[in-house]
C-alpha cells in the first residue's frame, strides 16, 4: 500500500469513526438498535453540502447539518416513544423517509462541492501538502469528538444514559427521567453520524444520495473490531476503540482492494471484507479459549 | 483498400515497437462506481483502444477497481489509485469522477459515462478545461429516441416514464426529455421506482395512461427492466429504452450509444494524453455514433407494428 492510499485509509477510518462513535451510543449505551444513521450521513452531507453551494460559511453549514441529522434521531425517537413503534421499525421508517427527504434538500441527487470552499479551505495557506491535511483535520475533529463523548458519558447526565441503558425500570425507580436520555442519545449519536456524513462530503467533493448506503454495518463493524481487540476495560479506551476500530476495518477494506496479486477480483471486496471483519471477531474469542485451556492443562 | 489497410497494419506495428523500446510500462488505473453491463462495456472498450494503439501485455499496467455501489470506497479507491500514482486515472460514472477529481489536482485524469460533467462541477468548462481533468459525457441525445418512438406511434400522445430519482444521470436525462417533449407536444407522465423491487409497480402505475414506456438510462430500472416489459406485454404497451443493451433485454427499439463504443473513445482521450498532451487542452467530448436495435419478437408481444423505415435502417435485428 501506497503511502498515499494509506494516508487516505486513515482518513476515512477517522471520518467512520464519528459514525462508530454514534452506533456505539445507541447500539451499546442505549440498548437502542437505531438504523437511522443510513439516512443521517446523507442528511449531514446533503445539508452541509447544500448550504455551502449557496454560499454560507463552511463552518456554520457543518454546524446546521450536524443538527438537522440529530433531528432526525429526535424523529425515530419520538416514533418509538410517543407511539410504542418497535425502536428497529422507527429508526426503518425514518430512514425511508430521509430518502426523500435528503433529494429534496438537494433538490437532486448528487451536489457537487470541488470548487467551493470548505473547512479546509482556511488552513490550505498553513503550507502542510493536503494529502496530511485532511487527515490531520478529520483527525482532530474525531478525536475532539470522542473526547468529548467520554467527558459526557463521565457526567452525571451521561451515567444516568447508560442507567437507561443497562435497567430501563432500575433507572427509572432511581428517579431518572428516561424518555428525556432517549431522546438525547439518539440526537447525540444522529449528529455525530451526520458530523461524518459533512466531513465526508467536504473532503470528498460531493454529497450524493446513496452515500449513506450501509453505514451502520460499517458503523457496527467498527464498534464490534474495537471492542474485540481493546476489551470494554474503561469508557475512554471504548470511545476510542470505537475509532480505532474504524481505521482497521478501513486498512481491512484496503487489503482486499490491494489483493489483486492474489487473484482476487474487485467484485470480491464484500466478501474478502466480511472474512476480514470476521476473522478479528473470531481470533480474540479463540485466543481466550487457547487461553483457558491452556490453563486447564497446567491445573492438571 | 489494401494500401491503407498495410498502411493500418504499419502504422499499428511501429507503435507497438516504439511502445515496446518504452522501459516502464503505461499504467492506466480505472474505477467505476458499480459493476454494471454499460460501464464494463466502457472499460472493455477503453482496453481495446489502448490495445489497437500498442498498449497490451507487457507495455500497459491496467487496473480495475469496482466501488460496489458505494460512494466511501469510491473515496477509498480514488486514494488508493493516487497513491500508486499512475499515468493516468480513467474515472467511470459521477461519484467516482468526483471522488478522483477532488483527490489528485496532478495526475491526468479522464472521467467517462457521466452525463453532465458541468453540473458535477468535474470541470468548469467543456472547451479546453484546464487542469487535470477532461473526458467524455454520455449526455443522450434525447430528441432522437423521441423521435424514434413517434415513428412507431404517429399520434403519439403521452410517454410514461419510470425512473430513480435518486439517480444523477436519469433525473438529468428526464429534466432533458421534458424539454424536448414539451417542444413536439408529448405529455410526459413519471413514475418514480427508487428500489429494484419497486419498478413493477411503478410501471404498472403508468398503465392505461399512455402511449408507451420509455426506460432511461437507470441503473435501477435497467437492473428490472424485466419487470417493466412483463407489464408492457400483458397491457399490450410498447416499451422502449434509452440504451441499446435493454433491447436485447425485451424492449421493442433504442437508439442509443454502444457503451463498447463509448469505451473506444474515452480511449481516444487516453491515448492523446499518453501521446504527451494536456488534459486540460483536450475539450470534452460528447459522446458520438448512435446505434439502432429492434426487436420485432417483442414487437408483436407487445401489440405493435415496427415502421419498415426503421426495419430499413436498423443496426442490428435481435431475433
Amino acid at each position: 500500500m501506497s503511502l498515499y492510499a494509506f494516508l487516505g485509509t486513515i482518513e476515512i477510518g477517522f471520518i467512520y469513526g464519528l459514525v462508530a462513535m454514534g452506533v456505539y451510543l445507541t447500539f451499546r449505551i442505549l440498548d437502542f438498535p437505531d438504523l437511522t444513521v443510513d439516512g443521517s450521513f446523507t442528511l449531514g452531507a446533503a445539508v452541509t453540502a447544500t448550504l455551502i453551494v449557496f454560499g454560507i460559511n463552511p463552518f456554520l453549514s457543518t454546524l446546521i447539518g450536524t443538527l438537522a441529522a440529530s433531528c432526525a434521531g429526535i424523529v425515530t425517537a419520538w416514533l418509538n416513544l410517543r407511539f410504542n413503534i418497535l425502536h428497529l421499525l422507527a429508526s426503518i421508517l425514518t430512514m425511508t423517509a430521509l430518502y426523500t427527504i435528503n433529494l429534496r434538500v438537494m433538490g437532486k441527487p448528487n451536489v457537487a462541492l470541488i470548487m467551493e470552499p470548505t473547512m479546509l479551505t482556511p488552513f490550505e495557506g498553513l503550507g502542510i501538502p493536503a494529502m496530511y491535511l485532511k487527515v490531520i483535520f478529520v483527525a482532530v475533529c474525531t478525536i475532539i469528538g470522542g473526547l468529548l463523548l467520554a467527558w459526557f458519558l463521565y457526567t452525571q447526565y451521561g451515567l444516568a444514559m447508560r442507567a437507561v441503558g443497562s435497567n430501563k425500570r432500575m433507572a427509572q425507580a432511581n428517579g431518572i427521567v428516561v424518555n428525556e436520555k432517549v431522546y438525547v442519545g439518539l440526537a447525540l449519536s444522529n449528529g455525530l453520524v451526520g458530523l461524518a456524513g459533512a466531513l465526508f462530503a467536504q473532503t470528498n467533493g460531493f454529497a450524493d444520495s446513496t452515500m449513506g448506503i450501509g453505514t451502520i454495518v460499517v458503523g457496527l463493524a467498527a464498534v464490534i473490531i474495537g471492542e474485540s481487540l481493546f476489551g470494554t476495560r474503561s469508557l475512554l479506551i471504548i470511545v476510542m476503540s470505537c475509532i480505532l476500530g474504524s481505521i482497521l476495518y478501513r486498512i481491512a477494506v484496503s487489503m482486499a482492494l490491494n489483493a489483486d496479486f492474489l487473484g482476487f477480483q474487485a467484485s470480491d471486496l464484500n466478501l474478502l471484507t466480511a472474512v476480514l471483519v470476521t476473522l478479528s471477531l473470531v481470533f480474540p474469542k479463540l485466543r481466550s479459549e487457547w487461553k483457558a485451556k491452556k490453563a486447564k492443562k497446567e491445573k492438571v | 483498400m489494401r494500401l491503407s489497410s498495410i498502411l493500418k497494419s504499419a502504422f499499428v506495428s511501429t507503435l507497438l515497437l516504439s511502445a515496446i523500446l518504452q522501459a516502464k510500462p503505461v499504467y492506466i488505473a480505472t474505477t467505476a462506481i458499480v459493476e454494471h453491463p454499460a460501464l464494463d462495456a466502457v472499460r472493455d472498450g477503453l482496453k481495446k483502444t489502448l490495445e489497437e494503439n500498442g498498449y497490451s501485455g507487457n507495455n500497459l499496467k491496467f487496473t480495475y477497481e469496482s466501488a460496489q455501489g458505494k460512494p466511501d470506497i469510491a473515496a477509498q479507491i480514488a486514494r488508493k489509485m493516487v497513491g500508486d500514482n499512475p499515468d493516468i486515472i480513467v474515472a467511470i460514472a459521477t461519484p467516482s469522477a468526483q471522488a478522483a477529481v477532488t483527490t489528485s489536482n496532478s495526475i491526468p485524469i479522464v472521467f467517462s459515462a457521466v452525463t453532465d460533467p458541468l453540473a458535477a462541477k468535474l470541470v468548469s468548462t467543456l472547451e479546453k478545461p484546464g487542469g487535470n481533468v477532461t473526458g467524455l459525457s454520455d449526455m443522450a441525445n434525447v430528441k432522437e429516441h423521441l423521435e424514434l418512438i413517434k415513428e412507431f406511434i404517429p399520434d403519439l400522445k403521452a410517454i410514461g416514464i419510470p425512473y430513480n430519482p435518486g439517480e444523477t444521470n436519469s433525473v438529468s436525462m428526464l429534466a432533458a426529455i421534458k424539454i424536448q417533449a414539451d417542444k413536439m407536444g408529448i405529455k410526459i407522465i413519471e413514475s418514480a421506482a427508487p428500489k429494484s423491487s419497486d419498478v413493477m409497480i411503478a410501471a404498472k402505475q403508468l398503465v392505461g395512461k399512455v402511449d408507451a414506456i420509455y426506460c432511461p438510462i437507470d441503473n435501477t430500472i435497467i437492473s428490472a427492466v424485466e419487470s417493466v416489459v412483463r407489464v408492457g406485454i400483458d397491457a399490450q404497451v410498447p416499451v422502449f429504452a434509452g440504451d441499446t443493451d435493454t433491447v436485447a433485454r425485451g424492449a421493442v427499439a433504442a437508439v442509443g450509444y454502444d457503451y463498447f463504443d463509448l469505451g473506444r473513445q474515452t480511449g481516444d482521450i487516453v491515448v492523446r494524453i499518453l501521446k504527451g498532451e494536456k488534459p486540460g487542452s483536450i475539450d470534452v467530448k460528447m459522446a458520438k455514433g448512435t446505434n439502432l436495435f429492434v426487436n420485432p419478437k417483442m414487437a408483436k408481444r407487445m401489440g405493435i407494428k415496427i415502421p419498415e423505415s426503421v426495419l430499413n435502417r436498423a443496426s442490428k435485428i435481435i431475433e
